[in-house]
């Protein structure tokens, strides 16, 4: 992996002896696992941000503007390596792309080069932690650790000069601000025509990108990965037998969903329960919160997201750790380990995996001066700041915003059990505001039972009635209020089961359909239907109706190869019924979620 | 007619108490109740007809009363009504004609070809050319008669009031012949609708659609079904049932699940409840969201229905006016709610209302296509299909009545 990458972190000459150069000192002062500060070097979102305006905005004109947080966050080296990148490009001209290949694999070799030796690296680090001034200096080391190689050593030298350049100019002022957007342009045309005949020739990753690269690594993280396919047996094969739980899975799968995890009900609480003691990796609360989910104690986006974040909580609270290992690195993969326990409990939410990314994140980026329990402070506090921000402040601001949708003498309809739209209308109702609210519930959950409850014992008039009714109760109602496990980039809103049904009836009585999400729960996936992804639940329970014995038709037959029960839990509501959805960013059409996505989606990561 | 009498408030109670459901049994119910009305009823000389359409529409008033929303008991009452004039009209021309034997053959093939086969008495211009010299004969003869009878001749007046009878209670059977049989000629087009691996999306619990489906695959074509199971009643659990008995390939999805699934879905088949004139269509509560799905997807929504369902009203705020709100304890478990049941606000309404209404309306633009036992219409279509099947005399049933 790291052979893989490095190259592609360092994609001119010089800006991979800068950039590639500087992470080996790092290595040596607190010894994280190489990958880590590859990524961490290359990651996107820093580079991005610190990158001059030239580089952030010319390149890619729907890039936003470096957000407020610029460099405080961020270790002087990843500043370093960022404004390196604007005079990376202007050098590069096409008559170099020859040497682009030896490039590349000095670029390797040098990783090899300098792993082997950290401690000959090592003065480096301190110079550039004390000044960014300092750059020029491990410039220089690097060329002469690089000029131990035999290729490239004359386009060393020049990368040298270059550097010195930059340094001299005013280092936020590149060389590349002189030339003009076309030529940058063509420049960046011209190294991608040599980044693919690079390919082409079987050489990895030798990139000539300059100020592009970020953007363009960018680019390509932001394709989400596709999600483990369970037909695909091998792949099942596998995390069958890293997983915890044994489930079996279950036999009479409707062949439309066999991409899908369904497992036999029943099975698993009782195996975990007995394995409580023997279940040494998991932390307590982490299988507390695993068994919750299995049960259904904890279920909606915001309950399971705040409930794993604050079992990630306590059990980075206990964590130490273990001796010749390092925190980051370790603790990322416990995170791996415990994420993967309770997506064998319950396939993750879009939000938990949101919240991960987050967490991942934070951890990698720690700065690696801490000790342990800074880290683990600074993590938890981080957690903290992000379940408040991101959800209950997050909350609030949904329901200022949506309360003002709320007149009197409306009847306002919502579906299932959301906990933002419950907020708003309580918050609607302590306001005073005459309204009358429809709440519409649909088997097998009925969740909507329990906002009836809570919304009626507040002493808000209620209708209660189920799905199959929303034809005939839609005529009186003026503004249908709806909750969303996730909306993904192309608009769509991914939600409970019926979600779809009733924006779509209300949108054929034109009464709009405001959707009320957390803007932490945006995803940049793309969805067009319910099929491709979604959540089997246990099909069981369609067989039952509760409280009505008479009906019992399917108990003997359930679940035969011939006679099949389906209980999906998610579906994908078409962004054209959906008139509106209110964010902590505001009131947004759907058309606007991409924006969102894309514009905030750092902000989120790095809060 | 004490006999009768018994039998007319029977039904009335169990309509009334909602112990008859299915347009088909209510349908056969009311049929079989008018028939042996019909056979009881001591028929006067003079105006036999108008007896028997009185007659018919007392009881029919009543029935409909019990259960207005159950249009089948209308459509029944009307249907009779129809027949009555139809073979009334044919007797008088037949008795005019002097030819009674071919007459009344010639009535019971029209009466089966109306029912059964294509509609082959078509509207033709030479039709209505004919019609009314007819009419306008069998006035005459009617009047004929009467003076004829006024002489004495009364053997020929038992014979002939007899005829009526026989004829309508022999065209009453061949109607409730019909309503049996219905399902099997709307199955045997089956195959000519249903391709092999199609899926299909059907909703509730209907008669007519089981026997579709089951007729496709008796012909070995191998497709799926989800069924919708179509709350509150969960009727689509049975229906599940049946067909996987049957060896379908069936799938039970819950109602909230029919947006997810009908993307999927290369067809939808239901039954309904009662066809209105306009191509609406009466149907199981959720109706109307599976045929949004459906147009949204552009899957076809073929409706399945027998002759009986056809209703001759046009509908008027059919959500409100043809609908039934069923118990909300199908909702909400007995005792769940009871501390919120009672509760008031200010203004004493109670604060806690649940709805459970029975039915559903999809208007004729989401419907694509009806398979009757006749052959498949168009929405647009059955206006035609009503005026083959009741006289227009008969569309205002209560009013005449009351009046």
């Amino acid at each position: 992996m790291d052979a893989r990458r490095a190259p592609r972190t360092v994609s001119d000459p010089k800006v991979r002896k800068v950039g590639f150069f500087t992470a080996p000192p790092d290595r040596s002062l607190s010894g994280p696992p190489d990958h880590r500060i590859f990524s961490f070097l290359t990651s996107p979102p820093p580079v991005v941000d610190n990158s001059s305006p030239s580089a952030g905005n010319s390149l890619s004109p729907v890039m936003i503007p470096p957000p407020r947080h610029s460099s405080a966050n961020l270790s002087p080296l990843r500043r370093d390596s960022a404004e390196y990148f604007p005079p990376s490009a202007s050098p590069t001209s096409p008559a170099s792309f020859s040497d682009d290949v030896a490039a590349a694999a000095m670029g390797r070799g040098a990783v090899a080069a300098s792993s082997s030796l950290p401690g000959g690296l090592g003065f480096d680090i301190a110079a550039l932690k004390s000044a960014a001034s300092s750059v020029p200096a491990s410039g220089l080391t690097t060329v002469s650790v690089v000029n131990n190689f035999p290729i490239g050593i004359s386009e060393k030298g020049g990368g040298v000069a270059v550097e010195m350049q930059n340094d001299q100019s005013t280092r936020s002022k590149s060389l590349k601000e002189k030339t003009t957007k076309a030529e940058r342009r063509a420049l960046q045309e011209a190294q991608r025509a040599a980044k693919a005949a690079a390919k082409a020739e079987g050489v990895a990753a030798s990139e000539k990108k300059g100020g592009d690269r970020p953007q363009e690594k960018d680019r390509k993280k932001e394709v989400p990965q596709p999600r483990m396919q369970y037909d695909d047996k091998s792949r099942v094969e596998k995390a069958k037998r890293r997983a915890v739980v044994k489930q079996t899975e279950a036999r009479n799968r409707v062949e439309l969903f066999r991409h899908l995890p369904q497992y036999e009900r029943g099975t698993q609480l009782p195996e975990l329960e007995s394995k409580l003691f023997e279940l040494d990796p998991m932390h307590p609360a982490v299988y507390k919160v695993g068994l919750q989910y299995l049960s259904g104690d904890i279920c909606g986006g915001n309950a399971r997201c705040i409930a794993m974040l604050q079992a990630f909580q306590e059990a980075i609270k206990d964590y130490s750790t273990p001796p010749e290992k390092t925190l980051a690195r370790d603790l990322t993969a416990k995170i791996g380990s415990y994420v993967s326990f309770l997506i064998e409990c319950r396939p993750l939410s879009i939000s938990m995996g949101n919240a991960i990314r987050f967490l991942k994140n934070r951890i990698a980026k720690l700065p690696l001066s801490l000790s342990e329990m800074e880290a683990k402070t600074n993590l938890h506090s981080d957690i903290d700041r992000f379940i408040n921000e991101k959800i209950i402040l997050a909350d609030k601001v949904i329901v200022k915003h949506a309360v003002t949708k709320i007149s009197d003498g409306d009847v306002l309809l919502t579906y299932g059990s959301s906990s933002a739209v419950e907020m708003v209308l309580l918050h609607a109702h302590e306001l005073g505001k005459q309204f009358r609210v429809v709440v519409v519930d649909s088997r097998p959950k009925l969740e909507g039972q329990l906002l009836l409850r809570r919304l009626v014992g507040k002493g808000i008039n209620c209708t209660y009635t189920h799905i199959n009714a929303i034809s005939y109760i839609m005529h009186e109602v003026t503004r249908v209020f709806l909750g969303a496990s996730s909306v993904l980039s192309n608009g769509t809103v991914y939600s409970r089961v019926g979600t779809a049904c009733v924006a779509m009836v209300a949108h054929s009585f034109h009464v709009p359909v405001l959707v009320c999400c957390e803007a932490y729960k945006f995803h940049e996936r793309v969805q067009l239907d319910s099929i491709c992804s979604n959540e089997l639940g246990d099909p069981d329970v369609i067989s039952q109706v509760r409280g009505r014995e008479d009906i019992n038709f399917l108990d003997g037959s359930s679940n035969s190869a011939i006679l099949q029960l389906l209980n999906l839990i998610y579906d994908a509501t078409p962004s054209d019924y959906v008139s509106m959805i209110i964010t902590d960013y505001g009131m947004v059409p759907p058309t606007s979620v991409p924006v969102i996505v894309r514009e905030y989606r750092r902000e989120h990561l790095w809060i | 007619m004490p006999g009768t009498q018994t039998l007319v408030n029977e039904l009335v109670t169990k309509l009334k108490k909602r112990r008859v459901e299915g347009s088909q049994e209510t349908a056969l119910l009311t049929a079989e109740l008018l028939r042996s009305v019909i056979s009881q009823l001591k028929v006067p000389p003079t105006n036999q007809a108008e007896t028997l359409i009185e007659a018919v529409k007392t009881v029919g008033e009543l029935l409909v009363a019990a259960n207005p929303v159950e249009l089948a008991v209308g459509n029944i009452v009307r249907r009779v009504l129809h027949i009555i004039r139809d073979e009334d009209f044919s007797v008088a021309t037949s008795s005019a004609g002097g030819d009674d034997r071919e007459t009344a053959e010639e009535n019971g093939f029209r009466v089966q070809t109306v029912a059964a086969g294509p509609p082959s008495r078509s509207p033709s211009l030479h039709a209505i050319l004919d019609r009314t010299p007819d009419s306008e004969r069998a006035h005459h003869s009617s009047r004929d008669g009467d003076s004829f009878e006024g002489k004495g001749k009364s053997a020929d007046r038992n014979a002939e009031s007899w005829k009526l009878k026989h004829d309508v209670i022999r065209a009453v059977n061949e109607l409730i012949e019909d309503i049996n049989s219905c399902h099997e000629q709307i199955a045997e087009q089956s195959v000519e609708l249903i391709h092999q691996n199609e899926i299909l999306l059907t909703f509730g619990r209907s008669r007519t659609v089981r026997e579709f489906l089951c007729a496709a695959k008796e012909k070995r074509r191998s497709f799926r079904v989800f069924v919708a199971e179509g709350a509150p009643k969960y009727q689509g659990h049975a229906l599940a049932k049946d067909l996987g008995a049957r060896g379908l390939q069936t799938t039970v999805i819950t109602d909230s699940a029919v947006f997810a699934m009908i993307s999927r879905v290369n067809k939808v088949v239901v039954g309904v409840h009662a066809v209105m004139a306009n191509g609406g269509v009466i149907g199981p509560v959720g109706l109307n969201m599976v045929a949004l799905a459906a147009r949204k997807h552009a899957v076809p929504f073929v409706v399945v229905a027998g002759p009986h369902k056809l209703c001759p009203l046009y509908p008027q705020n059919p959500q409100v006016l043809l609908n039934e709100m069923r118990c909300p304890s199908e909702l909400l478990q007995d005792g769940e709610f009871s501390d919120c049941m009672g509760v008031c606000n200010g203004s004493g309404n109670p604060l806690l209302n649940v709805v459970n209404p029975a039915f559903d309306y999809v208007p004729p633009e989401l419907v694509s296509l009806f398979i009757t036992d006749i052959g498949g219409y168009n929405p647009s279509f059955v206006h035609r299909l009503i005026a083959d099947y009741y006289s227009a005399d008969d569309l205002d049933l209560q009013k005449r009545t009351t009046s």
